[in-house]
């Protein structure tokens, strides 16, 4: 079992959790966290390099690290792991955001309960993304969702024991339709008299879910997943959440966590129900279409920093499912560069933020100003951020929506065309909602005089934010390498299921 | 008569054995030794319980008194299962049972507590409704005097008469139905009532099934026939309480698959399927819903438990081997986890009295260890992964859909939904100890050594049971191999 590296993705936290349960003061607390972040990004690393190495020796599979070891034998459910360039890709954004927000909670209250719950939270991120069996990946799903109540309901600011209530039951309710359909699917994983099975890869290729069930299953699993990836209507825990959260919380969650849902309608819901993801698409692709509209327009309207930051992300998430809905490769690719990129950027917005908020104690932007002259590396280091989500070329937003929205306009049929013209609107009100924050926030007079006396970063929220920076811009200049990890992983058979 | 057919009922036998020794104990030892009377019931308790598991390796299939009473592995599991718990409560209660007011009447509780599990072996062994109604007599009427054991205490009388009255009133009911199910058929036997009972059925068939459901809807508190629960539970002392919601229930939960699947199995499709849909709805409903507004701690677990019953009988309306071991595991799950809880609510008010939620706020400020568990019982309760809780409410789910119609899916949709209301109350002690600002009421303690190991195993088994699959898997295999379930 211990000779499949994508299994240390799960027992470095696990050790982590041990450590820290019997650390004693703040800095073993601190050494624990770095060293184990950074062991992850290390290995992250690792399986990206030999990802790339077999697959530049000419390995086809579907997935490579396989393995399988049996759990609930009677049910067949294992615990069966094995990545693509996509899960690769979410290793890596997940490693270096619990790395970056590790540096960002720094000083955070009780440091050991903060830690122990962070971890558990990514050891479920982790574990979600290098499952290939469902009840695993479900169950480490759910492992992620419920260290959220507390980290925000005792770490929290403002409401926040209104939102981590929210939060949680919105979150766990989309698990409960996301449940059922998991159930169905086992049990039409495969055709009459053969075993069933919890496998994704083995449901695919069985295909033997009928028209009916998945017409059933589908939309099922799919909301399930989408009530995470923030889809209108099902969006309303993400401002009040976010907000609520303490810093490094709002970043693992809009940077990660939000991600769990795109990729898992992307990896059940569309890959195992083909026929139903052609069929039942547009119904999804107006819902996601009004999400990144109605984001970015409420957003515009925000005055709390992160209420607007929160907002945007449903814009963008919402962008994340409204591409994978468009069901080509060049829009499927767009989907996953987009997960990439929004992860890193909104991590970077809220690291950002939680340090103005630490220095300035508000976070309303008409209560401040002028910035720019107070901590010059922060407001530069925002408007980085900022120039990244509008779409500035060179970073990785741009990157992402340009993909997103070609492979949206591949399609020749109105109803797809005019979709992808209102969802390319969102960039100019993301400009918007931008520059106005840009401006209000970084320049122009100092509003508070008080805030004269503030101080810039410290060498550890450098770190966390440098290091975010980097990535956004490495997406930003070198697309291509991106999209090829992930391009080739696309499973043909997925697309000529579909007709394509 | 062959006296050999009494070797059948090794496990009831061993149990009426350690009755006797702890009954002589009490009444022959000279006064000093008796404070070791707890010691010695659970000692011998563990015995008895080793001796159980001993027997799981044993092909133990045999029937008794001309098919009357029956064992098999499957029997023996979950006798071992009830076992395990009714050991945890001994333990947690060992504080309780010394103290200066019950220590006096200590004996008696033991021997209550052991006979009423003796009724509860009858009610699980029994293939004949005349066994079955000694079981369920045996297991309920020295409960009542349990209830009433805090003679100092107004509640907890209130609580007997509450109790005696509805299980006295359900068991007329439950006869009353059998009255009618012998009056179709002529016969007792689980057995024969399943072969005379054809498919054409009378109206009378259904009147008795309903009499029979309700006469176990009420020792199962399934609503509409719950409104015990809530005030019994709040008035009996708390080792009561926590004995009568998990071990009386899961006894309970058991008996009334084996009632319904080996008498009434014929009856399934159509007819108690869709009594059983019915209450497993409301059960599950109400009790989430009354759940939410109470302040009690033990009202509000005993709402909880309601809810929980209706989970349980999930594994019931699944007709099929995957469902029967879900349900055993539920039980068993449910009984680690549900103790858990009310260990720490029993060590709470040993020491300072208090039971409401809103003495709970600040908890984890002042006694981590407890609010630890606490969060632990109400996550597994709530079914968070990776705790035991998790996996059990998983296979019911899964047990009950491989069944296959859709109206079990939109079963399951609604139990599903429930899960997330049931999500929010659990959540709201775990907010009361661990959000909320209030000055914390409950001073620091130290709890006592028994109570102490009571939660360490319940903790061991909410975190175990689920991620070691063995535990399951073997129960799975057990029930694939049983002869419980008729086999058309």
């Amino acid at each position: 079992m211990f000779s499949n590296i994508l299994i240390y993705f799960v027992v470095i936290p696990l050790v982590m959790l041990g450590l820290l349960a019997i650390c004693r003061d703040v800095k073993q607390i601190r050494a624990v966290a770095v060293t184990g972040s950074s062991a992850l990004i290390g290995l992250s690393i690792w399986v990206l390099c030999e990802y790339l190495r077999l697959r530049a020796g000419g390995n086809t599979d579907e997935m490579l690290f396989m393995g399988s070891w049996s759990w609930f034998t009677p049910l067949n459910i294992n615990l069966a792991v094995g990545v693509d360039g996509i899960s690769i890709a979410m290793l890596l954004l997940s490693s270096i955001i619990v790395f970056a927000g590790s540096f960002a909670s720094w000083k955070i209250e009780m440091p050991k309960e903060f830690f122990l719950w962070l971890i558990l939270l990514s050891t479920g991120v982790f574990g979600f993304f290098i499952s290939i069996d469902m009840f695993t990946m479900f169950m480490f799903y759910e492992v992620a969702l419920i260290p959220m109540y507390l980290l925000i309901g005792v770490w929290g600011s403002g409401n926040k024991e209104y939102s981590a209530m929210k939060l949680t039951l919105m979150l766990m309710g989309g698990s409960a339709f996301l449940m059922l359909g998991l159930i169905g699917i086992y049990y039409h994983s495969a055709p009459e008299g053969q075993p069933l099975t919890w496998n994704l890869l083995e449901i695919a290729q069985n295909d033997s879910i009928s028209k009916g069930w998945q017409y059933f299953l589908f939309p099922m699993t799919f909301v399930g997943f989408g009530v995470l990836g923030a889809m209108f209507p099902f969006h309303t825990w993400s401002p009040d959440g976010h907000a609520s959260a303490p810093t490094a919380v709002s970043m693992l969650h809009a940077g990660v966590l939000m991600k769990l849902g795109g990729y898992g309608c992307f990896r059940v819901a569309m890959y195992l129900m083909p026929t139903a993801a052609n069929d039942l698409a547009w119904i999804f692709l107006i819902l996601t279409g009004i999400s990144v509209v109605y984001g970015a327009f409420s957003a515009c309207v925000q005055t709390d920093l992160k209420y607007i930051n929160a907002y945007s992300s449903v814009s963008h998430c919402g962008l994340v499912l409204f591409a994978i809905l468009m069901i080509n490769t060049t829009a499927m690719t767009g989907a996953i560069m987009q997960m990439l990129s929004h992860g890193l950027m909104t991590a970077l917005f809220f690291a950002l933020i939680g340090m103005i908020y630490g220095r300035t104690h508000t976070r309303d932007i008409r209560l401040m100003g002028g910035l720019m002259k107070i901590m010059p590396f922060l407001a530069v280091c925002y408007v980085i951020a900022g120039m990244a989500s509008l779409g500035l070329p060179g970073l990785s937003g741009f990157v992402a929506e340009m993909t997103i929205f070609v492979g949206s306009f591949e399609h020749a049929d109105f109803f797809h065309r005019a979709f992808t013209i209102v969802a390319c609107c969102s960039i100019v009100i993301t400009a918007v909602y931008i520059l106005r924050v840009v401006g209000k926030l970084l320049f122009g007079p100092v509003y508070d005089e008080h805030h004269l006396t503030l101080t810039d970063a410290t060498w550890w929220e450098r770190l966390s934010t440098v290091t975010l920076i980097v990535c956004v811009a490495a997406i930003g200049c070198f697309p291509n390498f991106f999209a090829n990890l992930i391009r080739f992983t696309f499973d043909p058979a997925f697309f000529r299921a579909l007709g394509m | 008569m062959d006296y050999s057919q009494f070797l059948a009922m090794q496990q009831e036998i061993g149990l009426l054995v350690v009755f006797l020794l702890v009954f002589l104990y009490d009444t022959f030892m000279p006064k000093r030794a008796l404070g070791a009377t707890a010691a010695v019931t659970c000692g011998l308790f563990a015995l008895l319980t080793l001796g159980g598991f001993a027997m799981c390796v044993l092909d133990t299939t045999a029937d008794a008194f001309s098919g009357m009473y029956q064992t098999s592995p499957i029997i023996v599991t979950i006798k071992n299962i009830l076992n395990v718990g009714t050991l945890i409560v001994l333990i947690q209660s060992c504080q309780w049972a010394n103290n200066d007011f019950t220590s006096v009447r200590r004996g008696e509780f033991y021997e209550l507590l052991l006979v009423t599990l003796f009724g509860m072996y009858l009610m699980i062994s029994a293939r004949h409704f005349l066994l079955f109604v000694i079981g369920l007599e045996c297991a309920s009427l020295p409960l009542a005097a349990m209830v009433a054991f805090d003679k100092n205490h107004y509640e907890s009388h209130e609580a007997a008469v509450k109790y005696i009255l509805t299980a006295v009133f359900s068991s007329a009911v439950f006869m009353m139905g059998l009255s009618l199910v012998y009056a179709l058929t002529g016969s007792l036997y689980f057995h024969d009532i399943y072969l005379t009972l054809t498919e054409q059925y009378p109206v009378m068939l259904c009147v008795a099934l309903a009499f029979v459901m309700a006469g176990m809807g009420f020792k199962l508190s399934l609503v509409p026939f719950h409104l015990w629960t809530a005030d019994v539970y709040q008035g009996a002392p708390t080792s009561v309480t926590s004995y009568l919601s998990v071990i009386s229930k899961g006894s309970a939960a058991f008996a009334f698959l084996v009632i319904l699947a080996q008498a009434f199995g014929t009856f399934y499709a159509g007819v108690w399927e869709w009594m059983l849909y019915g209450l497993i709805i409301l059960t599950i409903t109400v009790g989430n819903l009354f759940a939410i507004r109470q302040k009690n701690m033990k009202r509000f677990l005993a709402f909880s438990s309601i809810s929980q019953a209706g989970y349980i009988m999930l594994g019931i309306i699944a007709m099929n081997a995957t469902g029967t071991a879900s349900l055993m595991y539920y039980i068993l799950v449910y009984i680690f986890s549900n103790l858990a809880a009310f260990g720490v609510i029993q060590a709470i008010e040993n020491k300072s009295g208090y039971v409401d939620m809103d003495d709970y706020k600040g908890l984890y400020k002042t006694n981590p260890r407890l609010a630890v568990v606490m969060m632990l019982a109400m996550f597994s309760l709530a079914g968070i992964p990776p705790f035991a809780g998790f996996f059990s409410k998983f296979f019911i789910f899964t047990g009950a859909i491989e069944q296959g119609s859709i109206e079990i899916y939109i079963l399951v949709l609604i139990a599903l939904i429930n899960t997330i209301v049931s999500l929010y109350y659990y959540l709201l002690v775990v907010k009361a100890m661990f959000i909320s600002p209030d000055e914390c009421k409950i001073a620091p303690f130290a709890s006592a050594a028994t109570e102490r190991l009571g939660l360490w195993i319940c903790v061991a088994g909410i975190i175990a049971l689920g991620i070691v699959s063995v535990f399951y898997n073997s129960l799975l295999k057990i029930s694939e191999a049983s002869y419980l379930l008729p086999l058309n």
